[in-house]
């Protein structure tokens, strides 16, 4: 290093500072990243040679490397087996549903947020709405077990106090897309509606000043003035949420079904099932099979979603 | 509501009064109804829970889970605290993961976010990419539980719960985020003064982000305590005392552990009251969250306003 030290100082041939120079240049700030950077190397990178155990039939005392190598068996018996398409359907389709039922209803109540005068109810109702996604999963599944248990739940007692039968929901796969997409929007419209709300109100207030004065009336300052201000937003708060559309929300699911696998043809998912596989069944390969499948497929619709965005409009792009 | 359009110059000496046509008074009303509706189904799952722990068993038997405590009682709690040590274990165990967490990964996550913010640092974008990339691409559950139990053997210690909370490429983005908005004349000041680029940040930089430490640190703070996944993979049976919340997922799911938690307590298991001692454990286990929550709202608003969006 100590050569390349009159090169610096000679203003003619000034060169750019080598690697290793900005290295020692810089070397207090690399060392404050340098926690973060092992952190990540330890539990993201680490672990990923270790995908390699889906391509093999897995003997947990011979460790990943020394268990023998199958090739694609693992997958081709996910796929000739109709698991991984149950899996990916039920994943996709949730997802979906969460996705436009979840933005719609965030949209409407920040929008209907904000045409009211009264702060304290604006305030109270927001603090109220977000109080759910503060819990854990855990304590949502006894909140649901609380009103749709079959002996003591409320609303089975509401049903049977009105002279009906309750059905047995836990028994029932056609009724948990239904329940797990409600309690899905209970948990996550106050989250939404906060984000979309903080972005109407930093908004430019004048512009919907001027159109008060020039008489226009509430439905047309939302259609002509909020929604368009909100599309950036939606349009990214969009894109990254297809760019997860592989990705479930295992503590939801799995708090909520367990291991009642008389529900799991309406609700399993990858992160479920690779969770079941692995804890339960101790079927490492195809556990990670059906996670290495996730990871990459999920990868590459990221990447299109963002390239997708950067085509509309580079300010959309996510990285 | 008589001040139509032909009147125009009627306004403008009354400029700040804003008229109520039809469609404002139908959206206020929609909206008065929409929201007190939802805001008020948001909140009664939560009353349900507190009312049924203060309900006998006999009477929840009987009539199911109320809106009120039928038949008030105060026994669930009356043989939670006849043999506390599990809740006061699982106390004291999320509350000691939760400050050392909070600490070490609010101290971590800041100074990363500090470093990267940093345009004259010729490495950010390098650096940047390698933890983004983490949150596209990842090696699956599978790789990582090997990792945890096999390669660093951590399966039944604590270490494996508070080592992968301690930081998310989200969290640091959203640190950058607020950092950015520190002017950039701090740091050419400090260094001006000759002060090192640790010292820029601990002396300067650190103490006008109040904001934004408080915000990280509640959601550090909030993952800790509501932490169950890692316990359900790490700690088997061998560990004497879980975090809160995995001690309510056992109390839940499991009899057996039920049975554990109130044995010496000499109460016969058939007459154990199985729904209200669920009850009552969620509300020890949740009560802090809910009193907390006024309070620490805010900054959570804070923290969705700047960062949600865009990293």
């Amino acid at each position: 290093m100590a050569k390349s030290k009159p090169v610096v100082n000679d203003q003619l041939s000034y060169k750019k500072p080598s690697f290793w120079q900005l290295l020692v240049q810089n070397k207090t700030l690399i060392l404050m990243c340098t926690p973060a950077i092992i952190f990540f190397f330890v539990f993201s990178y680490m672990p990923m040679p270790g995908a390699y155990i889906a391509f093999t039939n897995f003997q947990y005392n011979k460790g990943i490397f020394n268990s023998p190598f199958i090739g694609l068996q693992n997958f081709k018996f996910l796929f000739m087996s109709g698991q991984l398409t149950l899996l990916l359907k039920n994943t996709v389709l949730y997802n979906i549903a969460f996705i436009l039922i979840g933005n719609l209803l965030q949209l409407m109540f920040a929008i209907l947020l904000n045409e009211v005068a009264s702060k304290w109810f604006k305030k109270t109702t927001q603090s109220m709405m977000f109080l759910p996604y503060f819990i854990s999963d855990v304590l949502v599944s006894l909140l649901v077990y609380n009103l749709l248990n079959y002996d003591y739940g409320f609303i089975s007692n509401l049903v049977r106090n009105m002279g009906s039968e309750m059905a047995k929901v836990y028994q029932m796969p056609n009724a948990w897309p239904i329940i797990i997409v409600l309690v899905n929007l209970w948990k996550g419209t106050g989250y939404g509606t906060v984000v979309y709300f903080a972005a109407i109100t930093g908004m430019d207030t004048s512009m919907m000043e001027a159109a008060q004065i020039d008489g226009a009336n509430g439905f047309q300052r939302i259609r002509y003035i909020t929604l368009p201000t909100l599309k950036p937003t939606v349009v990214i708060l969009f894109l990254f949420a297809v760019g997860g559309i592989l990705k479930g929300n295992f503590g939801l699911f799995y708090n909520l079904v367990g291991n009642n696998s008389m529900l799991f043809k309406t609700t399993d998912i990858i992160e479920t099932y690779v969770y079941r596989s692995m804890m339960n069944s101790f079927n490492f390969a195809q556990s990670s099979a059906v996670g290495l499948f996730q990871s990459v497929v999920g990868f590459f619709i990221v990447i299109g979603a963002n390239a997708f965005a950067k085509k509309l409009d580079p300010d959309y792009a996510l990285f | 509501m008589s001040n139509t359009n032909n009147q125009a110059p009627v306004i403008l000496n009354q400029p700040k009064k804003i008229k109520l046509d039809m469609s404002d008074r139908i959206i206020r009303g929609f909206t008065y109804v929409l929201v007190t509706l939802f805001s008020i189904a948001c909140i009664i799952p939560f009353w349900m829970v507190i009312a049924s722990s203060f309900s006998s068993e006999e009477a929840i038997r009987r009539t199911g889970f109320t809106l009120w405590p039928s038949d008030f009682s105060l026994f669930s709690y009356e043989l939670l605290f006849r043999s506390p040590d599990q809740m006061i274990g699982a106390y004291v165990v999320t509350i000691g993961l939760a400050v050392v967490g909070t600490l070490i990964g609010l101290f971590v996550i800041s100074m990363t976010g500090y470093a990267l913010q940093r345009k004259d640092f010729p490495f950010r974008n390098h650096i940047m990419f390698y933890i983004y990339f983490t949150s596209l691409f990842s090696a699956g559950l599978v790789p990582f539980y090997l990792l945890i139990k096999q390669t660093l053997n951590l399966a039944d210690t604590y270490w494996a719960i508070l080592l992968p909370l301690l930081m998310s490429p989200w969290l640091i983005v959203l640190m950058k985020n607020f950092v950015k908005a520190i002017p950039h004349e701090i740091t050419e000041s400090g260094k001006i003064d000759g002060a090192g680029d640790f010292r820029i940040f601990w002396n300067l930089i650190l103490p006008s982000m109040k904001p934004a430490l408080a915000t990280i640190g509640l959601f550090l703070a909030l993952a800790y305590w509501n932490e169950w996944y890692y316990s359900s993979l790490f700690l088997s049976s061998k560990v004497p005392y879980r975090p809160l919340q995995y001690h309510l997922y056992n109390v839940i799911n499991k009899v057996a552990s039920l049975k554990n938690s109130i044995a010496g307590s000499k109460v016969v298991v058939e007459d154990l009251p199985g729904e209200t001692l669920k009850m009552a454990t969620a509300t020890i286990a949740t009560g802090p969250i809910i009193l907390l929550y006024p309070f620490v709202q805010k900054y959570f608003v804070a923290g969705l306003t700047v960062g949600s969006v865009k990293g």
